[in-house]
């Protein structure tokens, strides 16, 4: 099936299975290996994405079933070597380690404050309930979060 | 000219955010899966089903006609592979031979059985489902106390856990035949180990083989081994002549990786009626899981020399019984037998308060080894470097206000409220270690180059992979040569770019890996002055803040015009040669052992069995601190793993052997909103057994936190009879107590 999607502001048309995943467009067919894939079942969020303007799991959709889609990966969160105030705090806060979750952590941790400017720690943490991290125990991916809201209301 | 100033900033100790992190946060790192090469090839690896059983038969014909496959290989064509090896040597240990594909017997679910090559991973996986294996099913074995003869006494399991690296395990190979060169990208906390040990397998010359680990996402502890794909995806690309891939599904990790932990142990405390530890008895029963891994047999010795804890008694015994399962292998996670230990130590001690009605704090610290005690030696071999245990302890009691909490509780108690405090005051031995106590040399090599341009280049072979020696390696050597972190570069994780290591696991590459780093800096500042005093015509110079200054004249020479001055080498100094270049082998005289007390309050749903966590309080003595922050974070995540373990995790098999917990869906890792926040502080008791006197701090935080929470929640539930209670404390355990005791 011939699609056409846009990634980071690029329209990338390809031939495809029926069955490709997402995931699988993104990272082969786009070549942009940032969005991981830890489970492939949904439940770890390191394939998490931006499509249309809404965080979700790029494991367990079709490449064809975001046709025309507007997509945002990692990759796409800097613009002219400036970081994302996201990227910031986590690099500020030391919120990652081995750094697999990390672009799945931030494109959730983004969405809550897309919803949500000035969330509690609980809301923060439930908000991220979908992404598992084994490194950093969360802590200082909440205080990464806290501090890109403080910084994006002052 | 002369000049004065100098650069005075330094970096170790200070909160610096990671050098390596821009290529993390901003999607660029390269992990194995996103090595791309023309060509390339996905192997797809056909596993067992079952937990026991004999192959009759297996027809690949299907599978190698089917679209895009290139072969397919069965454990027939791979004879010539040498064994997965089990890096242990002891008298007596049953080492059952393991190769890398089955043949006629499957010893366990996941168990490998042939590889498919095709040109693309989805065909590839169609192709493994045409192959045809025809099973006698026998009976499995997936319980080791079933195993053995029954024994009666306090009985404290630490189960089986699942390390679960975000990352799966993943290989590329890459083979160049008119070279004769396998390039092999691997997930793993040990390159250079593993380029030995499966070249060997391969029967490839070991200079032949060079071994990268790219971005490594998360070990534990699981990548600290040889595995059996990681031969075979080598053998695969040598055979067909293309690079092939192979990435791990998060199903076979769980059922394919190794686990951790899988203890039945049966603890025996003695102790006067004041309260003096007179000794402890161990019978330790290990699920040793269908084979020997790398260190498997290993793990379980680790937990008897920690038996002691921190406690002065001479008088420790233990039994070490090793029970082959029809269960994948246990091997190294993450405290690797020191969590075990700890765990029924500090379970033991906390029973044996209750025993004499003491308080579990005092009981402690009446048996603590005295801070004059130290270097001291222990019952298990081992001499404690330094040590402090009572501090920590009186910190945190402090700090969670343990009178006002205990008075809290017995008003709780009036009121038919379960609250519970829980002290673990646990110890550790870490830098691993000196090479005679380890089975592949316990050294650690650093190389540091200053370039012509006085640019500085380390080379570690310590191989770190999340834990953020980029930086902290980079501070020790901007304070050594009075040079900025950006000056600075490290690398590591390449056999062909770095000196042989040895690699990061047991809270080793900071104590190990830094103290050689410290050395071949000493190597080269001696050499920078040389070439100072020549260039500066005087025997008087400091060398501080990146420059060589004349003591007498005030005149300097930067550290670039010196290092222009070694390559150039117009005029040398006395019996030196040219080029500023270090390396260093150091061998750590003595393991380090950090140490240190958590304490968790927690409330208990009557009603439901769910435990909430009200206060963590973590102190950590880890020695000096190089990076709070970094610290912090490695407490953080330890005691998230420890959390699983005390609360959620455990891997469970069937009696078929089938692993019921094989994936995220039924296997509890913790996630955000079940962590609690964590009040982590630190006390410091620097290590004299290296020059940077620092302990290690990866597992610190999974080993603490176990006991301090089931202690906790015993501690709640104690005015209902409750003793003790096995891990994993899920509510519905806790909600069965509860229903049977009320
Ligand atoms: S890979 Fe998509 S949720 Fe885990
Ligand atoms: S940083 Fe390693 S999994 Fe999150």
């Amino acid at each position: 099936m011939d699609i056409t999607l846009t990634i980071n502001g690029k329209s990338y048309s390809q031939d495809v299975e029926p069955r490709l995943l997402l995931i699988h467009f993104v990272r082969d067919v786009a070549g942009l290996t940032g969005t991981h894939m830890g489970c492939e079942t949904s439940l770890c969020g390191a394939c998490t994405v931006e499509l249309n303007g809404k965080a979700i799991k790029s494991c367990t959709m079709f490449a064809v079933q975001a046709k025309g889609a507007d997509i945002v990966t990692v990759e796409g969160l800097a613009s002219d070597g400036k970081l994302d105030p996201m990227q910031e705090a986590f690099w500020n806060e030391h919120g990652l380690q081995c750094g697999f979750c990390t672009p799945g952590m931030i494109m959730a941790s983004k969405q809550i404050l897309d919803r949500n400017p000035a969330p509690t720690e609980d809301e923060i943490r439930h908000g991220l309930e979908g992404n598992v991290c084994r490194c950093t125990g969360y802590q200082h991916i909440v205080n990464a979060v806290k501090a890109a809201a403080a910084g994006a209301g002052k | 000219m002369a000049t004065t100033t100098v650069k005075t900033e330094t970096f170790v100790g200070k909160r610096i955010r990671r050098r390596e992190d821009p290529r993390l946060i901003t999607g660029t790192a390269t992990y194995v899966e996103d090595v791309q090469m023309p060509g390339m090839h996905y192997a797809v690896i056909l596993r067992s089903p079952h937990a026991a059983a004999r192959i009759r038969s297996i027809d690949t014909k299907q599978a190698v006609a089917a679209p895009g496959v290139v072969c397919v290989f069965t454990g027939k064509d791979i004879k010539g592979v040498g064994a997965v090896p089990c890096g242990i040597a002891m008298p007596d240990l049953r080492v059952p031979p393991h190769t890398i594909l089955a043949t006629d017997r499957v010893y366990f679910v996941g168990h490998p059985i042939a590889v498919v090559v095709a040109r693309d991973r989805y065909l590839a996986r169609d192709a493994a489902d045409l192959i045809e294996v025809d099973y006698q099913v026998l009976p499995a074995v997936a319980d080791p106390e079933k195993a053995l003869a029954k024994v009666v006494k306090q009985r404290i399991v630490s189960q089986r856990l699942v390390p679960m690296a975000m990352e799966t395990r993943g290989v590329v190979a890459e083979w160049h035949g008119a070279d004769r060169q396998l390039n092999l990208y691997t997930s793993t906390q040990i390159p250079h180990l593993v380029r030995t040990l499966v070249a060997g397998m391969l029967g490839l010359e070991e200079n032949r083989m060079r071994v990268i680990a790219p971005e490594v996402g998360g070990g534990f502890g699981s990548k600290l081994n040889v595995y059996a794909e990681e031969a075979l995806t080598g053998y695969v690309s040598m055979k067909i002549q293309k690079p092939v891939k192979w990435i791990e599904s998060r199903r076979e990790n769980f059922t394919c990786t190794i686990h951790g932990r899988g203890h039945v142990d049966f603890y025996e405390i003695a102790a006067k009626r004041d309260g003096t530890i007179l000794g402890i008895k161990l019978k330790l029963i290990q699920d040793v899981g269908a084979y020997h891994q790398l260190l498997t047999p290993l793990i379980p010795q680790l937990s008897v020399l920690m038996m002691p804890g921190l406690y002065n008694t001479q008088n420790i015994r233990a039994d070490i019984v090793g029970v082959f399962t029809n269960c994948v292998p246990t091997d190294a996670y993450r405290g690797a037998g020191r969590p075990e230990a700890t765990h029924g130590i500090e379970r033991m001690v906390d029973m044996l308060a209750a025993e004499l009605q003491m308080d579990p704090a005092e009981i402690r610290l009446k048996n603590f080894v005295t801070k004059d005690k130290f270097p001291y030696p222990t019952a298990t071999g081992l001499v404690y470097d330094s040590g402090d245990y009572a501090t920590p302890l009186k910190k945190a009691l402090d700090l969670v206000g343990y009178h006002k909490l205990r008075q809290e509780q017995a008003d709780a108690r009036k009121q038919s409220k379960y609250m519970g405090i829980g002290i673990s005051t646990y110890g550790e031995i870490c830098a691993i270690g000196p090479s005679p106590a380890t089975p592949a040399g316990g050294w650690e090599s650093a190389t540091v180059k200053i370039e012509p341009s006085g640019k500085v280049t380390i080379m570690t072979g310590a191989c770190p992979h999340g834990q953020g020696e980029e930086t902290t390696f980079a501070q020790i050597a901007a304070d050594e040569l009075g040079v900025g972190l950006d000056d600075i570069l490290v690398l590591r994780g390449d056999t062909a770019v770095v000196q042989y290591g040895i690699g990061t696991f047991g809270s080793r590459a900071t104590a190990v890996g830094g103290s050689a780093l410290y050395y071949a800096l000493q190597d080269l500042k001696a050499k920078i002055k040389k070439f100072g005093a020549m260039l500066l015509e005087s025997e008087d110079v400091t060398l501080t803040g990146g420059k060589v200054i004349c003591n007498k004249t005030g005149n300097s020479k930067s550290l670039q015009e010196i290092a222009g001055a070694t390559y150039r080498a117009l005029k040398l100094p006395p019996n030196t040669e040219p080029g500023l270049m270090a390396t260093r082998f150091w061998e750590p005289p003595n393991f380090t052992f950090p140490f240190g007390a958590h304490i968790v309050v927690t409330d208990i749903d009557g009603e439901t069995g769910q435990i909430k966590i009200r206060r963590y309080v973590a102190v950590d003595d880890c020695g000096n601190i190089l990076n709070p922050l970094i610290v912090d974070g490695q407490v953080h995540g330890g005691v998230a793993q420890g959390l699983g373990q005390a609360l959620w995790e455990q891997a469970v098999y069937d009696d078929n052997g089938q692993l019921i917990t094989g994936e995220l869906m039924d296997y509890a890792v913790p996630r955000s909103h079940m962590m609690p926040w964590i009040e982590s502080h630190h006390t410091c008791t620097p290590s004299p057994v290296n020059p940077l006197g620092v302990k290690g701090v990866g597992e610190a935080g999974t080993i603490g936190c176990s006991p301090a929470v089931v202690n906790s929640v015993v501690d709640a539930l104690s005015p209902l009879g409750v003793r003790h209670i096995d891990m994993p404390l899920t509510p519905e355990k806790i909600w069965k107590l509860l229903a049977t005791k009320n």
